[in-house]
């Protein structure tokens, strides 16, 4: 795998802030993954350096065989420089546990960036598609065609009772993760967000951040997915979150229009203050920038902000992550210079005089 | 309009949905900022997988039958049930049915059912025994070729090639099958 190929990548934005499809203004994304095992090894944690590299082999073969996946971008993750594997971090299309651990794994990339197939990551085959905005039931059929194709050339461990068999039984059955990306910076100013979660709790569904288990919610971001996948229909999952989502999206509404109508003023001042220091900034770090974007982010879907348009902001969350801004910017950097960066960055692209030039190299 | 609870004007206007019916709430922002820090200190944790399991076991067994369970170790690739009590991955897919008496009260204790009612795999034929075997003999090669018994390692590879043969062309498809021999 070619660095070149990332760099391809790293411009562009990516399917879950590409900022279109469904309900964008607050769904970021709709995504699914599956989780598979092959049925003659053992699963990860007991698997050989030669286990994984022959499961690595199976898989190959089995993908090389799919007529529609010859353009697939194959990455071999233990060999990539550590900010390439970050990069695929940021952009969700691998995940922190396939990028953290040692030994031989890869990934499959879709170059539209929808789908990525995980090799030896918790389980031998993490396969997600990923849709921008609210779009379930399309990923759903996709992912189901997908898991298909290979089911006809490998097999994977499947119980009759059980379903498919994983390595943690928090995931036998369907080994189905159905999740919502949503930007809720309403709900979490109006303190409304810790009820929101607590009823989710109740009704099965858990509440992660931005990157997955164990992330704070950076940015406002917060994934809602299913907490069972064992005695369900994959579609009866897909509708259970499917359900919840759009009273989510209406909470945050509410919430929205409540701040315009109640404190107009205090919530202009906020937006305008983000946006100032995102404009302004000498060093800037990560988390605040996350955080002040997704402020601005909402001020402008409010009318608080004119001249500034979503998909800018979108590009902007993902840009000015530590991996995207270094391959952005063609050299490692120190997490310090990393902050001057990404100041200079921000300043380029915000500020209004500035605007017609940034709208031409995009 | 004034605070429900103090004398304050209320600024803040709740609608809480969690009861059985909804109920209006109109409070000041202190009042209603410690209405909300009370339920948030209520937050029920999600249970982990460890929790669970320890709570399922001190339950139901002695502290000798505990150990001695820890010790079982599946025939096929070796993990004892300590490792996975610790590490809360299992080691292969005959885990499912080696240590089935303790992981069905755990699966039912996750996931509330007990049976997969999804898809299953496109002409799927069930986990054979060959698979399994399959596992066990490359752990039994790994273990000779670290004892360096190297003519017994030799044997058992001979006879995993001989059942990888059996295992691997399933029904692979010939209509897409380009470039696979």
């Amino acid at each position: 795998m070619s660095t070149d190929k990332l760099n391809d990548l790293a411009i562009r934005c990516g399917e879950w802030l590409r900022g279109s499809g469904p309900q964008s203004e607050i769904v970021m994304s709709s995504r699914i993954r599956l989780a598979r095992n092959l049925a003659e090894y053992p699963f990860i944690r007991r698997c050989t350096e030669s286990d994984r590299l022959a499961i690595e082999k199976s898989f190959q073969d089995a993908i090389g065989s799919v007529g529609d996946w010859k353009s697939l971008l194959f990455c071999d993750v233990a060999a990539l420089p550590t900010v390439d594997r970050q990069l695929l971090v940021e952009r969700q299309l691998i995940s922190r546990e396939l990028s953290e651990t040692n030994g031989a794994r890869c990934v499959y990339i879709d170059p539209q960036e929808q789908f990525s197939l995980m090799v030896n990551e918790e389980d031998h085959l993490r396969m997600q598609v990923m849709h921008s905005g609210l779009d379930m039931e399309t990923a759903w059929e996709q992912i189901n065609k997908m898991d298909d194709l290979l089911g006809e050339r490998l097999n994977f461990a499947f119980h009759e009772r059980l379903g498919y068999l994983t390595a943690c039984p928090t995931n036998v059955g369907t080994g189905m993760r159905v999740s919502v990306m949503l930007h809720l910076p309403a709900l979490v100013i109006t303190q409304q967000i810790e009820k929101v979660f607590r009823s989710l709790q109740k009704m099965g569904l858990a509440v992660r951040g931005l990157y997955g288990e164990g992330s704070q919610a950076m940015g406002d971001f917060y994934q809602i997915s299913n907490q069972i996948t064992l005695g369900r229909s994959e579609l009866d999952l897909v509708k259970q979150v499917g359900e919840v989502i759009p009273v989510i999206i209406d909470y945050e509404r509410q919430a929205r229009a409540f701040l315009v109508k109640e404190s107009r003023k205090d919530l202009h001042d906020r937006v305008s203050r983000a946006h100032g220091i995102l404009c302004t900034a000498q060093t800037i770090s990560s988390e605040e920038t996350l955080h002040l974007l997704s402020s601005v982010r909402m001020g402008v879907y409010l009318g608080l902000i004119q001249d500034l348009e979503i998909p800018t902001i979108n590009k902007l969350f993902i840009h000015t992550q530590p991996a995207h801004l270094q391959k952005l910017r063609g050299a490692e950097l120190p997490s310090a210079d990393r902050n001057v960066e990404r100041a200079m960055y921000l300043q380029a692209h915000l500020r209004p005089n500035s605007n017609g030039g940034s709208a031409k190299d995009n | 309009m004034k605070c429900q609870q103090c004398e304050k004007p209320a600024t803040f206007h709740i609608t809480e949905l969690t009861g059985q019916e909804p109920q209006e709430l109109h409070l000041c922002e202190g009042c209603a900022k410690s209405y909300l820090m009370k339920d948030e200190s209520a937050t029920p944790v999600a249970p982990t997988l460890a929790n669970v399991l320890a709570k399922q076991l001190q339950i139901g067994k002695a502290a000798e039958e505990l150990a001695k369970l820890d010790q079982r170790a599946c025939p096929v690739c070796g993990i004892t049930f300590f490792e996975f009590r610790n590490q809360g991955r299992l080691g292969c897919p005959h885990d499912y049915v080696f240590f089935e008496r303790e992981l069905t009260p755990l699966i039912a204790n996750i996931h509330g059912e007990s049976r997969h009612v999804g898809k299953h795999p496109p002409g799927h034929a069930g986990a054979s025994d060959q698979q399994t075997e399959l596992i066990r003999l490359r752990r039994e090669m790994e273990d000779a070729k670290t004892k360096e018994h190297y003519e017994r390692a030799a044997k058992i590879r001979d006879q995993i090639r001989e059942l990888e043969k059996q295992v691997k062309p399933k029904n692979r498809p010939q209509a897409e099958g380009q470039g696979t021999a």
